[in-house]
């Protein structure tokens, strides 16, 4: 197990990226940031009250769980599922970023846009992301990406997070 | 969670919990614009019934349908099955069709669990009422509503008091109820005269009571239960007045149940019989509620034992 990222990193590279979707966006305007639980609900919580304190007023932020439309229900036993809170604008002719903590083979962000297409028709959808591991299995990109961080698919990335883990730190480990 | 829903029995406490969360979140999901989840997208379920029902089966098809599953109705009335063809030839032909699940209502106690024996059927077998034995779908769809209403969605249903109130005797949902509230932790009083309880039912972790009046102050919840007529060939109380007055739900019993308390009952009603008019549309009646909490409840257990990777 090495550390990858350590708490003042993990805050540093928020910063960052709660600057990057200001700057990419012109501002707070219509921005939607969506969490996808676990850990991207408390990330995207994390770069709301970021982009809170520079811009000076609250942007909407929530949580989508996209279990129900993963391509891999079928290859695991079945997952339980997290919740989905959209705020009560909608998503329609938003900018929404959806935050997670690991963006690896891109399943999990076909599934999110597939449920944000129930949901409505955002002006664009965005990607942002604490750790890109590489090893894309569909055509996907981060828009703001924490730390690119190349892996061998036999190791094993966490991000740990003080909301559900008591301490904020990225570790990867070695396959035994 | 096991692989088949036979009975309240097979569950532990926390896979009732599991599922009474899982509800909560599609709950959740169901209110806003989504209606339909791709999950059980390409899988097939057949309905088969064996007995009359309407709320059950349209209930499981209804879940079926918004989780994008293909539903197959079968009924006894009009098919094979009443020119005699048995269990076993019916499963193995819902066998060879490709049936990812079966959701069966059969008339005769334990006719899920025949069912569901390995040789014949390679799918989920859940119970939707079988006989006088269980009604498992219906006990966990009355817990979520109690939660919901007394426990703020979340958690067991501990100190909660509940009585059961009618004919128990063949009230496979009284059974599949007992076993699950005791198992969340709720106590369960059951309200019935002589004659409309079971044999052995001293055994059964519950209290027993012939005087509805003398329960009422004290509970938070009565579920009322239909007398069930068409199961009924001996007599077994003097007149459909004299139930009513000792153990109908009627106007006056509703005056004097403690504030907050909720009425429910698994349907169909008989107004006036076992539940009076003004019980059943009461303000703090929650049997409607009931019916839509059980297509949110059918989707969860479809979601947990289909949505994963088969056993």
């Amino acid at each position: 197990m090495s550390v990858v990222l350590n708490a003042g990193e993990i805050a540093r590279a928020l910063r960052r990226i709660s600057h990057e979707i200001l700057e990419h966006n012109k501002g707070s305007q219509s921005i939607l940031l969506l969490g996808i639980p676990t850990r991207g609900a408390f990330l995207s919580k994390r770069i709301a009250s970021m982009i809170e304190e520079i811009e000076g007023h609250e942007v909407p932020h929530g949580t989508l769980d996209v279990t129900m439309y993963r391509d891999d229900l079928r290859l695991r036993p079945p997952r339980a599922l997290m919740s989905t809170e959209i705020p009560i604008s909608g998503i329609n002719e938003m900018h929404v970023i959806l935050v997670d903590d690991v963006l690896y083979s891109g399943r999990t962000i076909r599934a999110a846009l597939d449920a944000l297409s129930e949901l409505g028709r955002p002006a664009s959808v965005q990607l942002a992301v604490l750790v890109d591991r590489g090893h894309r299995e569909l055509p996907i990109r981060a828009d703001f990406v924490g730390k690119n961080l190349p892996t061998s698919s036999s190791e094993r990335v966490h991000v740990l997070l003080q909301e559900c883990d008591e301490s904020d730190e990225v570790v990867i480990e070695a396959q035994s | 969670m096991n692989k088949h829903l036979l009975s309240i029995e097979d569950l532990s406490k926390s896979d009732a919990i599991q599922i009474l969360d899982t509800a909560e979140e599609i709950a959740r999901i169901s209110d806003g614009p989504v209606k339909k989840l791709p999950t059980l997208r390409g899988r097939t379920i057949v309905n088969l019934f064996f007995e009359d029902s309407t709320r059950t089966r349209i209930s499981f098809e209804a879940a079926a349908k918004r989780l994008s599953a293909d539903v197959i109705n079968f009924s006894a009335k009009g098919s094979s099955l009443s020119k005699g063809e048995s269990l076993k030839d019916t499963a193995l032909t819902l066998q060879a069709m490709g049936a990812d699940a079966v959701v069966i209502r059969h008339g005769s106690s334990g006719a899920p669990a025949r069912l569901a024996d390995q040789s014949w059927m390679k799918g989920s077998v859940i119970n939707a009422g079988d006989g006088t034995h269980e009604h498992p779908s219906q006990a966990i769809l009355d817990s979520f509503t109690l939660r919901r209403h007394l426990r703020d969605s979340a958690g067991d249903l501990s100190g909660i008091k509940v009585a059961i109130v009618g004919d128990i005797l063949h009230s496979r949902v009284a059974r599949s109820n007992v076993l699950l509230l005791k198992k969340l932790g709720a106590e369960v009083t059951l309200v019935a005269p002589h004659t409309l309880l079971p044999f052995g039912i001293d055994q059964w972790p519950v209290n027993i009571s012939y005087d509805f009046d003398d329960v009422l102050p004290h509970v938070h919840a009565v579920m009322m239960l239909r007398v069930q007529r068409e199961r009924m060939s001996e007599l077994f109380f003097p007149s459909e007045r004299e139930y009513s007055r000792g153990f109908g739900l009627t106007k006056e019993r509703l005056d004097r149940m403690p504030k907050g308390a909720v009425v429910m009952h698994p349907g169909p009603m008989n107004r006036g019989l076992e539940i009076s008019a003004e019980a059943a549309d009461a303000v703090n009646s929650v049997i409607v509620e009931q019916v839509t909490n059980g297509v949110t409840v059918r989707m969860a257990i479809l979601y947990l034992l289909l949505g994963g990777m088969s056993a």
